[in-house]
């Protein structure tokens, strides 16, 4: 019995083992240190997920109305977004996401408006970590490698701290008109979080959509119900919509968007972790600190327009013409001078020109025609935009067919 | 390993506690004798002046460093004019990717190989202190520079950001405010976090050099692995093994900045460095306990 004990084997006189085996014994323990914590590594999560957690049932309805009724003012916890929209990067690094919204990246000074980085948002993966206390006090902070962007709202006062290149972004909002989105502020950024994405899909709830309840989940340590959201119609690139809410408090604790064609969810947001008391009072104190650029932000109506910056509300643009509704609503309009391959309005001294655009938009989209003529299309993951030869873009989370169709 | 040797360490009288401080102590006072370690320390003290005073000369006519790009250069260094505090940051910033652990290979590496290739390691062991002993007393007298050589650096910032930038209340960079009591206590955690930040690469430093008889090549050879690393973590398609390379999490020192502190990477960090002490650290054992001493 003691021959097997390593420590015998190891502190033991020599003569019980060979030299050989005694050296094999002792490797063996950097050895299994290493498969120790491989294994630690591989089986936590795993065990962690197992074990959905025991709930009563609850019918899809009610759930809907848990999630309407939520009343939680006060939390604070990390939230995880994960974007993959399939958008094409482009060289350079800027994303397609960064020029739709007209910013060319980061030259001349860092962009500290929350437009901005809520675009930066649209790709790959953030954290994000939120205190909310009241509809007067929330901040929103994206946590960067050594650095952190911070959306302060005390009362009317909207801070936003980049502390990267220190820079702050001061507007006012009025006062006590949280909900109402008609202002700038943490709002523009709380469209990344579980809660107001969970919103937008339950808006988009009616007729044309299945709602079930699918079983239980864990969601930062609590126990959460699965509701699943479907869209009916078939020319949907929207697979399904999963929406985790907190069985205690209604709280919708994870969003995750998958689309049709399968594969990674092209939207998730998740509380990492969630704590509903009050977050402390300093958390909402701003102050610029000593030598930081501050740049006063005066008008906040020119910034609504960037509320359509996620795919799944394109009924949100202004300025545009919206056919059908829901899910499959398609964004219609026309497309800037330029952008298109309208050599008849520009005369035929361009149409050099309009051939290297012409040749571009063919590596980029695929070529297409239909009734309404002939055009490109691109795709995303989740977004088809058709543009046509003849200047005219249509948009929407639906299918190649359905945008054709929608052109005419 | 010698019969003599072994009938020590397989004996049941455990040596004085006494004793095995004695042998820390002369390990101790081995590394930091040393003319290069010296040298490392002073290269090392050096980086925070070069850093202040570039800083203080670029922000002369009332500019902003940094200013084109919107964050060029290590972390933090957009804040330094406004608070000498985080020159502290901005010099483990840049430090901790390179030249923290290089010092920290050379004296790894050093540790066992440069006793065995100066001939001096069989003396070692003739002392009844065992292997094992000796392989922890190396260990934690390296563990001591790398204490020493973090220290060094915020010393060494701390001085120089005093004496050329106003310090004051601390904007963490969550954008508030705390006392400039409190941001030094945060600066020393920090310091703390880099130090047990280099206990990995101390680890491997010393596994490689229970492998070789050449201190030489047992420094380059650990400074080679570090700076390899240090590139495979920089490859965004080799994102699912990076999370296990030991620089990966360095700079989560800064999570220490935010308020309230977040937390996740801090301890991915703390647990990343502690396996691969474990690992490295064992496979060190495994090796200089079994293999024939001729130097």
């Amino acid at each position: 019995m003691a021959r097997i004990e390593p420590t015998q084997v190891a502190e033991g006189p020599e003569g019980h083992r060979t030299p050989a085996r005694r050296k094999a014994v002792r490797y063996a323990v950097p050895v299994a240190v290493a498969g120790l914590a491989a294994a630690t590594i591989g089986l936590v999560p795993a065990l962690a997920k197992s074990g959905d957690p025991d709930l009563p049932k609850i019918s899809a309805e009610d759930l809907i109305a848990k999630v309407a009724k939520s009343d939680v003012q006060q939390m604070s916890g990390s939230v995880k977004v994960t974007t993959d929209l399939g958008l094409p990067s482009l060289p350079g690094g800027a994303s397609l996401g960064a020029l739709g919204a007209g910013h060319d990246g980061k030259k001349g000074g860092a962009d500290v408006s929350p437009q901005a980085k809520l675009t930066e948002l649209a790709s790959g993966s953030h954290t994000l970590r939120v205190a909310v206390d009241g509809p007067d006090k929330q901040r929103v902070s994206i946590v960067e490698p050594a650095a952190e962007y911070s959306l302060i709202r005390n009362g009317d006062q909207v801070w936003a701290y980049d502390s990267g290149s220190n820079t702050v972004h001061h507007s006012t909002a009025p006062r006590g008109k949280a909900d109402a989105g008609q202002h700038a502020g943490p709002e523009e950024l709380k469209g990344a979080s579980p809660q107001e994405l969970a919103k937008k899909a339950l808006a988009a709830v009616d007729d044309s959509t299945s709602v079930s309840v699918g079983g239980t989940a864990k969601v930062a340590g609590r126990d959460a119900y699965q509701l699943v959201v479907k869209p009916k119609a078939e020319e949907s690139t929207v697979g399904s919509v999963r929406i985790a809410v907190d069985a205690k408090t209604g709280v919708p604790l994870k969003f995750t968007l998958s689309p049709k064609s399968g594969g990674k969810a092209a939207v998730d947001a998740a509380f990492t972790k969630v704590d509903f008391a009050k977050p402390g009072a300093s958390t909402f104190d701003f102050t610029p600190p000593k030598g930081a650029k501050v740049t006063e932000d005066k008008g906040d109506g020119a910034q609504r327009d960037h509320k359509g910056a996620l795919p799944a509300t394109p009924g949100e643009m202004s300025g545009l013409d919206v056919v059908g509704k829901s899910w499959t609503s398609i964004a219609q309009f026309k497309a800037p001078a330029g952008a298109s391959k309208d050599s008849k309005a520009k005369g035929g001294g361009l149409g050099k020109n309009a051939g290297g655009a012409g040749a571009l938009l063919d590596t980029l989209g695929t070529k297409v025609s239909g009734p309404f003529g002939s055009g490109h299309v691109f795709s995303t993951r989740l977004v088809n935009v058709l543009m046509t030869d003849d200047g005219r873009v249509y948009a929407g989370a639906v299918t190649k067919e359905a945008l054709i169709k929608a052109a005419k | 390993m010698s019969r003599a040797d072994a009938a020590v360490t397989g004996g049941t009288r455990a040596p004085s506690p006494l004793w095995q401080l004695s042998l820390f102590r002369s390990e101790v006072g081995s590394v930091f004798r040393r003319w290069r370690t010296v040298a490392l320390l002073g290269v090392l003290a050096a980086v925070p002046v070069l850093v202040g005073i570039a800083v203080k000369i670029e922000t002369r006519g009332g500019g902003t460093v940094g200013h084109e790009g919107g964050g060029g250069g290590p972390a933090f260094i957009s804040q330094v004019t406004n608070n000498g505090l985080f020159l502290v940051f901005t010099s483990l910033a840049a430090t901790l990717p390179f030249f923290l652990p290089m010092a920290i290979g050379v004296v790894a590496g050093d540790s066992i190989a440069g006793e065995a290739s100066s001939g001096t390691l069989r003396y070692l062991l003739v002392a009844p202190a065992g292997r094992t002993r000796l392989l922890l007393a190396k260990y934690a007298s390296t563990l001591v520079f790398c204490l020493a050589a973090t220290l060094v650096v915020t010393v060494s910032a701390l001085a120089v950001g005093a004496l050329l930038f106003p310090l004051g209340e601390v904007t963490l960079i969550s954008g508030t405010n705390v006392s400039f009591g409190e941001g030094l206590l945060r600066a020393l955690a920090i310091a703390g976090v880099v130090a047990l930040s280099l206990t990995g690469v101390a680890a491997v430093g010393l596994f490689v050099s229970t492998l070789t008889n050449s201190g030489i090549a047992a420094m380059a050879t650990t400074v080679g692995l570090l700076i390899t690393v240090q590139i495979l973590d920089q490859f965004p398609q080799l994102h699912a093994v990076q999370p296990y390379l030991f620089p990966h999490y360095w700079l989560s020192f800064a999570d220490l900045l935010r308020e309230p502190v977040y937390w996740d990477q801090l301890l991915d960090n703390l647990r990343l460095q502690a396996l691969y002490a474990a690992v490295f650290g064992s496979a060190a054992w495994a090796r200089f306990t079994s293999r024939d001493v001729t130097a």
